[in-house]
């Protein structure tokens, strides 16, 4: 099975490298995240209409993705983490958010509506961390006063396989809960000190559904389509914001991209009043200076298109454009770090 | 060519007979390519396994196979938690689809009429066709839901409070865990065992059962004393043929047992199993000691698949030398 798995990882990067080269100047070859697919796919659809060049995108993963464009198979990778200025330095490449999504904690206790329970990061990383480990623990009923909380076990749904969920999820806990920090950490996959793991957002979804007094975390979409009920997060100004488009977008608005170089910054705990304090962004990633400039030239229209015109259908489908002033630092950074 | 050919004749005088022998050499040549083949792909893959995962036996030395801790994070990395697993998940699957296997083959075989025995059969070769995330799907969003709602209560009621043996039924009823993990692979891996199983025993000659049953034997006695013993050969072929697919088994795994990082002594507890762990993180493991880690947990199921193997043939050589065959 395991010989499986590698053969059809080499088959898939093998692939990529033929795609890649029998690939017509137009089209436009990309492989990484698994968050940013369904809404790459959209808009390779819609802009093959308009432009006539197709996208051929391969969701293998961040890492993946990240090795793809190290190799020069593909023009551009996709990662939901960041690369370091100074890898992305040292490997000629630069890197641009394209769209933004929230994560939300998703509940299954009977008796408590979606958008009742109210948490703060430090709790809900205790909860994790198996420190809170009851519903009616002191911890979380002092943040909801007047709700019946239930006296059981709380049993925690993590990832079980490494995501740029769980990267955004742990970077957030990291960021609110020192314990965590120093015993768990952050990435895409973690060390778990409790709780089962579902493969993929389905997987996390199907097992909260399933599993009694139980709480996980999910990409929105997923909460929406499965009808889960999540719970409030309080965010870096204490309040606990509604998780939706517009709070998702305004921790996108208030992240300092100004100052972050290459837009290395990760947007859990946003500032903001209203914003979501776990909302994430997926980078594409391409070299400063192309082998094939024809090729980095379509994929850069293909993104600025996208980002311009693009971010309607990214709201269809649950994602949150991004705000037009990081559209224009974006733009700015093209100019003036990528050539060709 | 042609030209020898035509002077063949009277050379020899048997030309058929020369074509006959260069058509056989061709086919010697054509199926020890194919030997060959299986062979080369075998020592490949066992290579560039060992040549992937040398810097985490190098970085962890033996502590890669005895030690439990998995932390992506913190780069350190020890695969007993699925080894343990893997070997757990795969018992529970021999314990209980190799008694099943056994019963359906002789069913078939033995005891079934003849209109049904075809039907049957079919049944549980079209059994073995079926991909195994469907099996996972339905383990998790209809077995599981059945085993935490009636099964894993009842076990943790009844056998929970007995010593010893209660340890393996303690917690909570999630309804996934390496029992669950366990009943499917069982389920997956029984057409394979009792298709062979069903075929080998068609295979002993009636006239030795017609005897047996001449002398008065229970169709029990000629199933032990004549059947799988003529058989058995096939019969642990067929075994160790199922056990290899549980231990080598990734999606229906992957959705059943939990996927944590964690041993635990009752069967109730999720885990995680080799197959598993390389499906969840192979795709996102960036880190070059991680994605090594990962390879190398692969090698050590491709020694602990080879050793089972080898097991199975060392106690068939066993057996047939206590039998002075």
């Amino acid at each position: 099975m395991f010989t499986k798995k590698l053969l059809s990882t080499c088959l898939g990067a093998g692939l990529a490298a033929v795609f890649a080269m029998s690939a017509s100047a137009a089209d436009i070859t990309g492989a990484g995240s698994t968050f940013v697919y369904p809404v790459l796919s959209k808009w390779s659809a819609d802009y093959n209409k308009i432009n006539g060049d197709k996208l051929n995108y391969q969701s293998i993963g961040s890492g993946g993705g990240i090795a793809q464009i190290k190799a020069a198979t593909v023009d551009f990778g996709a990662s939901d983490a960041p690369m370091k200025p100074e890898d992305l330095q040292a490997a000629g490449l630069g890197q641009f958010p394209v769209v933004v999504g929230g994560i939300v904690p998703v509940i299954n206790v009977k008796g408590i509506a979606s958008g009742q329970l109210k948490l703060s990061g430090k709790v809900l990383a205790d909860i994790f961390l198996g420190n809170v480990n009851k519903w009616n623990d002191k911890a979380i009923a002092d943040l909801n006063p007047g709700l019946k909380l239930p006296d059981s076990q709380i049993a925690v749904v993590h990832r079980s396989d490494g995501s740029g969920t769980s990267f955004n999820w742990t970077n957030f806990f990291s960021k609110v809960n020192p314990d965590w920090k120093s015993k768990v950490g952050e990435g895409t996959a973690v060390n778990w000190p409790v709780g089962i793991g579902g493969k993929g957002n389905e997987g996390v979804a199907a097992y909260v559904t399933r599993v009694k007094d139980s709480i996980g975390y999910v990409e929105y979409a997923y909460a929406l389509q499965n009808k889960l009920p999540f719970a409030l997060v309080q965010n870096a100004a204490g309040q606990y914001p509604k998780p939706n488009a517009e709070s998702f977008g305004a921790a996108a608005a208030s992240a300092e991209w100004g100052t972050a170089k290459d837009f290395f910054l990760i947007m859990t705990n946003a500032p903001g009043e209203k914003a979501w304090p776990i909302t994430a962004t997926t980078w594409a990633i391409m070299y400063k200076q192309p082998k094939d400039a024809a090729r980095s030239k379509a994929a850069f229209d293909f993104f600025k298109w996208a980002l311009e015109k693009g971010q309607k259908e990214a709201s269809s489908l649950d994602y949150v454009p991004l705000p037009e002033t990081l559209v224009k630092q974006i733009e700015g950074y093209w100019t003036s770090e990528f050539k060709g | 060519m042609s030209e020898a050919l035509a002077t063949m004749p009277a050379a020899t005088s048997t030309p058929p007979r020369r074509t006959g022998i260069l058509g056989d050499r061709i086919f010697f040549w054509i199926v020890t390519a194919c030997g060959l083949i299986v062979l080369a792909a075998l020592l490949a893959a066992a290579a560039s396994m060992l040549w992937g995962g040398l810097s985490a036996f190098r970085t962890f030395g033996f502590g890669f196979i005895t030690g439990t801790e998995w932390d992506p994070v913190a780069g350190h990395f020890a695969g007993l938690v699925p080894i343990y697993g893997t070997l757990v998940t795969s018992a529970l699957a021999m314990i209980i689809g190799v008694p099943v296997s056994l019963g359906i083959a002789v069913f078939i075989t033995e005891v079934a009429p003849r209109a049904i025995r075809g039907p049957v059969g079919g049944a549980i070769e079209l059994l073995a066709g079926i991909p195994s995330i469907i099996y996972g799907m339905w383990g998790l969003f209809t077995f599981a839901p059945f085993m935490s709602d009636y099964v894993q209560p009842i076990l943790i009621d009844w056998l929970g409070p007995i010593p010893l043996i209660g340890a393996l039924f303690s917690g909570a009823p999630l309804g996934i865990g390496m029992l669950t993990s366990g009943i499917v692979l069982a389920v997956m891996i029984i057409p394979f065992i009792s298709s062979v199983m069903r075929d080998v025993f068609l295979v002993v000659p009636p006239q030795l059962k017609e005897s047996a049953y001449a002398l008065g034997s229970t169709k029990w006695e000629v199933v032990r004393d004549i059947v799988i013993p003529h058989t058995r050969t096939a019969v642990v072929g067929g075994i160790f043929l199922g056990l290899g697919r549980a231990l080598g088994e990734t999606m229906a795994v992957t959705f059943v047992l939990g996927n944590t990082h964690n041993i635990a002594i009752s069967l109730m507890e999720p885990g995680t199993s080799i197959a598993a762990t390389l499906a969840n993180e192979f795709a996102e493991a960036s880190d070059d000691l991680y994605r090594s880690s990962l390879t190398a947990l692969g090698l050590i199921l491709f020694v602990v698949t080879f050793i089972v193997l080898a097991a199975a043939k060392v106690m068939l050589v066993r057996m047939a030398r206590q039998r002075g065959e």
